[in-house]
């Protein structure tokens, strides 16, 4: 049985799940993990940590509330993430898995939720230039992951009430040593030279170091029954926006990889990517690899700006970055070495 | 006063049915009919918008009528109506009355009895008999008017106001207009647009048939209006009777000679002058929208002429719809309190702190030495081997003398303003110090501005009179600058036919006039300035406008008077020790007038002086020879051409120039290696920059060893030195969001807006006075207040006294760590050593982004200068990243974007215009691909796509 005060992590076998996990054992937290692999933090003297293997999605109301019977909190990463797949996946997954984590916390009497979300939950394509947190929009979202994650973000702030205080906290662009995302697929991209810039990479973007972001979970965790902080979203990055070109350098040149010159037009980049989803549709794998070479989605991020209004993230979570981008990338560098 | 709800108003007779409720801006609560005596012998009910409605029972501190024109209506003044309510800054409210005037809007909408039209005389009469109702006690309620009234009004509303006005003058607390004319003169034809719309053709097509003259005023305003807005004004003029009124109002123009209504407009204008005259003339205010086809300069000029104590503020790039395009009402109320009308209002304005004592006059050098042969100007040839042009004293003040009293003959009144276009020399003096003496206003706009510049700040100026060589004459016919036209000597056929006289007319002219003061005629000598019979001006008047340098915005006029200007000698002199017995190299044009009012010998070198970067180190050297100069002017432009073309000067020109003792590098900023490379040209020379600007020049200075010595000091901003005798310089300490305060410190360290007093310092600006008011700090100690110019630079005071400049209030970065002020993270950008063999030029550091969250950007020119605009390599980006670090704050840049040029202001080619490079960036960095709006040159190419500018 849990302690009273625990916290369980969904999806903790991700990078930032795991760094979330990490860092709360390391405060003294009781931690239960929930997912279907193990978490691989138990007996790893990461501290007060259990796996329980359960797919959110599939597991029976009743054996998700006994998991989440005793905890105090609940902080809900498991989703599936990914830029290609049948809407189905994504719904099941991401949507209704919420939902019934949602119920079944309320059912197990867990106090505080924290709902890790997307800023691509309120992002219609345009340019977010110091941007506040916009309301998640399902129907203006880009992208099935998108579009599934501001369904579940609004189904966990409908369900914030006085007995279950829930959060929203949409990290962005997280990276980080071991990440299988984004810092594995720019780097995989670079070596085979299909990582180009689009309109020369000057579009400025936010991203957050992995335990940077752990920090913003955990003290949004701490939190989240607060009268200004339950019911709300809030992005969180390092508030150290760069131009895309020179993330994608650091992020390559932390792995020994080429950085990314070559740069298209990002109209160009659009349509191709309209092109290759409407030939994945038919032909799934069209160009090798398992995920499309590009998608609109894809370009849009890749050629836009997106970066946030960090103050009220700030103030309300009495949080701030430690490790930041420089640091993050030295971290990563030496990760990569071994 | 009351509070209850007032009863619905009943509509005027045949008045078109408009849904006030459904019109933006407006409150259908100050809807209100009131009925009153007109001059057909019936009883009109007018429509009124009454800000009482909305007052709630609060007192008002005075009441505004308001008048509107043709073919609008009151609701051209709904958002003064709505700032009246609202108060201003002090809570102070104003009610707010516009009215429909007759056969207008949703007033009475009846023929005028008789079958005549209605009149400008009836118009006027009419609103009197109106303004007898309002003051009367109605049955209906609405509180009685009591008290003055300030009578506002637009287009023909303003001449209607401004008769009612001109016969009530113990009505009247104030008068306010905006483009509007109170008289024509007899010549004066028709303005094009109403030629047009009065054309018996095309009249009643334009105006009542159709709604073109309607909707025409309200599509001009730019940008456009919101369609409900556009409709709300044509709201009362839908159908062909409804615009009966539009027309007879067309009809009654009186600008024709033969028109009816001509008299009545006389009677009106005689009725405004008087308002203007004398000591206790009414408080006015004139806002002029400066693109108004049909009331143009002219109009404003012969209002200025009429109330001479008027407040003017010129709006550039505003049309006709003044109201539209301006945020009047809280312009308007704060004039009103800064002016102190209305109850309870405050004593009157902060009164210019007047120079204490009666300086030298700026002459009086050139009238003491009028038997002096010795050389006063020496204009080098311009080609090699010419010999110089010498003036003596006696010359030059025999020629001051001429025209001065030339001039006088030819008209030009003291007062007067005289738009000089002539570069610097030897006439430039001699018109110069002529207008000086003679009590005219010299008008000084340079051809840096380009020519677009140069014609907005020459009409804008109003001169009467315009002294110019041929390329300004030809400009000047061109563009319709207005002003007698004047030429120098030596023009071509064209220029002789585009001038009225030309200066050696001029002068022959004063040689023989009586006033010279020779009796005896020509034949008897020339006249002196000691001879003179021309009063001497008030040293108090108006003796120049100087303009800024436009990188800023549109140029703005800075008004001297002339013992302001007297002041800046006096400071130059004890600045530089340059007096009597001093010979002076000028490369820069200001100080070369200035020579003769210093009584110092002045030499300019053979150079396009309209081209600083012409000047050669032979040139300079042989000027310097040519008077054995100790002193050298020159700009950072020049200096580097003459650091340039060191290397060919022999030895006796290295002989020469080691005879300077002092060189002053002003006009824009000169980086430290520069001056240390002048310094090896002037091995005996003290090298000194002092730090100014158009409104005051110099504040400080600052001495080459002292800029070396605190190269290695870690603080922020650029050292300008000391403040010079008799200078004052304070901090308004900024707020943590950027803003600068209204409070004066001198605390060492403490950043704010720079604000100065001196003797020398511009008496206002010339017709711009929210910008006049906007630039004053007024301090209040005890009992003493004190007037303080705010410079628009921010900066700090140093341990030592020293001022340090850190860029301008306009181009803060507002970050989320706190405020960025550019010139630190510049210089910290620009000494990056070379990465991978392209340097760092030049730097603009910028925000994008909204204020207080924005990213920290650094704009680079490159060296060698990268091709087109692209994100700077990653190896430099961390470079500069690095570098802007060590300035105090550790401001963290977000990205560096590589230019092929910055953007700068055409005089100085140094000023970076950063807002606009923070435009660029900010499209840029949104991931908007769209190349500078500006070319190699600094010019602007084009708009930015979301319409900055």
């Amino acid at each position: 049985m849990i302690a009273r005060r625990g916290v369980v992590v969904t999806g903790a076998s991700g990078m930032l799940g795991r760094a979330v996990a990490r860092a709360l054992a390391a405060g003294g937290t009781p931690v239960r993990t929930l997912q279907r692999s193990p978490s691989g933090l138990v007996g790893s003297g990461a501290g007060d940590v259990e796996d329980v293997r359960l797919d959110l999605a599939a597991g029976s109301p009743s054996a998700l509330v006994q998991a989440l019977e005793g905890a105090e909190a609940v902080v809900h990463l498991a989703a599936k993430v990914s830029v290609s797949g049948p809407w189905l996946e994504y719904r099941r997954t991401n949507v209704d898995g919420t939902e019934r984590l949602l119920e079944a916390a309320r059912a197990a009497g867990v106090r505080r939720f924290v709902q890790v979300s997307s800023p691509s939950v309120a992002h219609a394509g345009d340019s977010l230039v110091g941007a506040p947190a916009g309301p998640a929009d399902p129907a203006g979202a880009r992208g099935r992951y998108a579009r599934s994650k501001a369904l579940a973000e609004r189904a966990a702030l409908a369900a914030d009430s006085p007995e279950l205080a829930v959060v929203a906290v949409r990290p962005h662009l997280v990276w980080g040593p071991g990440d299988a995302q984004l810092v594995a697929r720019v780097v995989e991209r670079s070596r085979s030279g299909r990582l180009p810039l689009l309109g020369g990479g000057t579009a400025l973007v936010d991203s957050t170091y992995v335990d940077d972001a752990a920090d913003a979970l955990v003290a949004a965790c701490a939190r989240a029954d607060r009268d200004d902080v339950h019911g709300r979203a809030l992005v969180v990055s390092s508030g150290e926006p760069r131009t895309v070109a020179e993330l994608l350098a650091s992020l390559c040149r932390a792995h020994g990889a080429p950085a990314p010159t070559r740069s298209v037009p990002a109209g160009a980049a659009r349509a191709l990517g309209a092109l290759v989803e409407a030939a994945w549709a038919v032909r799934p794998g069209l160009g090798g690899g398992d995920e499309p070479p590009m998608t609109r989605f894809l370009a849009e991020q890749l050629s836009t700006a997106h970066w946030f209004d960090q103050r009220e993230t700030r103030r309300l979570l009495g949080w701030a970055p430690r490790v930041g981008l420089d640091e993050g990338f030295a971290r990563l560098a030496a990760a990569a070495r071994g | 006063m009351r509070g209850a709800p007032l009863p619905p108003r009943s509509p005027a007779p045949s008045a078109p049915d408009v849904d006030l409720s459904a019109l933006p801006g407006v409150d259908p609560r100050w809807s209100r009919t009131l009925e009153a005596p007109a001059s057909d012998g019936t009883r009109r009910t007018w429509h009124l918008l009454d800000g009482a409605g909305s007052l709630d029972g609060q007192e008002p501190v005075g009441t505004v009528l308001a008048v509107h024109g043709n073919p609008t209506w009151s609701y051209l003044w709904r958002d003064v109506v709505a700032a009246g309510v609202a108060g201003d800054a002090d809570g102070r409210r104003w009610r707010v009355v516009a009215v429909d005037q007759l056969g207008m809007g949703l007033s009475d909408r009846r023929p005028k009895e008789g079958g005549d039209l209605w009149r400008l005389a009836d118009r006027v009469a009419d609103l009197g008999a109106l303004v007898d109702a309002l003051r009367a006690e109605q049955p209906d309620g609405w509180p009685p008017v009591t008290g003055p009234l300030v009578a506002l009004g637009h287009d023909w509303g303003g001449v209607v106001v401004s008769g009612w006005a001109g016969e009530h003058p113990d009505q009247v607390a104030a008068l306010a207009l905006t483009n509007t004319a109170v008289h024509a003169p007899a010549d004066a034809a028709l303005p094009a647009a109403l030629q047009v719309v009065s054309a018996p053709a095309a009249h009643e097509l334009l105006t009542r048939r159709t709604d073109a003259f309607v909707r025409a005023a309200v599509s001009q305003v730019r940008p456009r209006p919101p369609a409900d807005v556009r409709r709300a004004y044509g709201a009362p003029y839908r159908t062909t009777a409804q615009r009966r009124g539009v027309a007879d109002f067309v009809t009654d123009i009186p600008w024709r000679a033969g028109s009816p209504s001509r008299p009545a407009l006389e009677r009106v204008a005689a009725g405004v002058s008087a308002l203007g005259r004398g000591e206790d003339a009414s408080p006015a205010l004139l806002v002029w929208g400066t693109e108004d086809p049909v009331f143009g300069e002219r109009y404003l000029r012969d209002l200025r002429e009429r109330l001479p104590r008027a407040d003017v503020h010129r709006v550039e790039g505003t049309g006709h719809l003044v109201p539209e395009d301006v945020d009047l009402g809280p312009l308007l109320l704060h004039w009103l309190s800064v002016r102190g009308v209305g109850d309870g209002a405050a004593a009157g304005p902060a009164p210019a702190a007047p120079v204490e004592g009666r300086p030298r006059a700026l002459w009086a050098e050139l009238e003491a030495r009028s038997e002096d042969d010795s050389p006063a100007v020496v204009e080098m040839g311009g080609t090699a081997g010419a010999a110089p042009a010498v003036l003596s004293w006696r010359e030059l003040g025999h020629r001051v003398a001429e025209v001065a009293v030339g001039l006088h003959e030819r008209g030009v009144r003291p007062g007067d303003r005289v738009s000089l276009l002539v570069p610097p020399g030897a006439d430039l003096t001699t018109a110069l110090y002529a207008c000086l003496r003679l009590g005219a206003v010299v008008v000084v706009a340079d051809q840096g501005l380009g020519l677009r510049g140069l014609t907005r700040a020459v009409r804008g100026a109003g001169p009467r009179h315009l002294v110019a060589v041929e390329k300004g004459l030809v400009a000047a016919a061109a563009l319709g600058w207005p002003g007698q036209r004047i030429g120098t000597g030596r023009l071509g056929a064209l220029g002789a036919r585009l001038c009225a006289t030309t200066l050696p007319e001029v002068a022959a002219a004063g040689r023989r006039s009586a006033l010279g003061g020779v009796d005896g005629g020509p034949a008897a000598g020339r006249p002196t300035l000691a001879t003179l019979r021309l009063p001497e001006p008030d040293a108090r008047a108006d003796a120049a406008v100087l303009f800024t340098s436009g990188s800023t915005g549109p140029a703005k006029g800075a008004v001297y008077t002339a013992e302001r200007l007297a002041g800046m000698r006096d400071a130059v002199a004890a600045a530089y020790d340059v007096d009597r017995g001093t010979a002076l190299v000028a490369a820069f044009a200001p100080f070369a007038l200035l020579g003769p009012a210093l009584g110092a010998v002045s030499a300019s070198p053979a150079m396009d002086v309209t081209a600083p970067a012409t000047l050669t180190a032979t040139a300079l050297a042989d000027a310097v020879a040519a008077v054995d100069a100790t002193v050298v002017f020159a700009s950072p432009a020049a200096l580097a051409n003459v650091v340039a073309t060191g290397g060919v000067l022999d030895a006796r020109a290295r002989t020469a120039l080691s005879g300077v003792t002092r060189l002053l590098s002003a006009g824009a900023p000169v980086p430290t290696a520069l001056l240390r490379r002048v310094g090896e040209l002037l091995p005996s020379a003290s090298l000194h920059t002092p730090y100014g600007m158009t409104e005051v020049l110099p504040v400080t200075d600052v001495e080459l060893a002292e800029l070396a010595e605190a190269a290695d000091e870690v603080e922020d901003g650029v050292l300008v030195g000391r403040p010079l005798a008799g200078v004052d310089v304070a901090v308004a300490p900024l707020d943590a969001s950027g803003g600068a305060t209204q409070q004066v410190s001198r605390e060492p360290g403490v950043v704010g807006e720079l604000l100065v007093r001196a003797p020398h310092l511009k008496a206002r600006y010339d017709q711009l006075w929210v910008t006049e008011d906007a630039s004053r700090l007024v301090e209040t100690d005890g009992d003493r207040t004190v007037v303080w110019h705010r410079t628009g630079d921010v900066g700090h005071l140093d341990a030592r006294g020293r001022l340090r400049v850190q860029g301008r209030t306009a181009h803060l970065v507002r970050t989320a760590a706190g405020v960025v002020t550019p010139v630190g993270v510049e210089l910290a950008a620009q000494s990056v050593p070379p990465v991978e063999g392209v340097g760092v030029a030049r730097a603009a550091a910028t925000g994008v982004g909204p204020a207080g969250t924005q990213a920290l950007v650094v704009v680079v020119e490159t060296d060698p200068p990268t091709r087109r605009a692209a994100g700077a390599p990653a190896e430099l980006v961390e470079a500069v990243r690095d570098a802007v670090r060590s300035v105090p704050g550790r401001p963290e840049v977000a990205a560096v974007l590589l230019v092929p040029s910055l953007p700068t202001d055409v005089r100085h080619d140094s000023k970076v215009d950063r807002a606009l490079v923070g435009a660029w960036a900010g499209e840029r960095l949104a991931g908007r691909p769209v190349p500078p709006p500006w070319t190699p040159g600094g010019r602007l190419r084009g708009l930015l796509p979301r319409g900055r500018r």
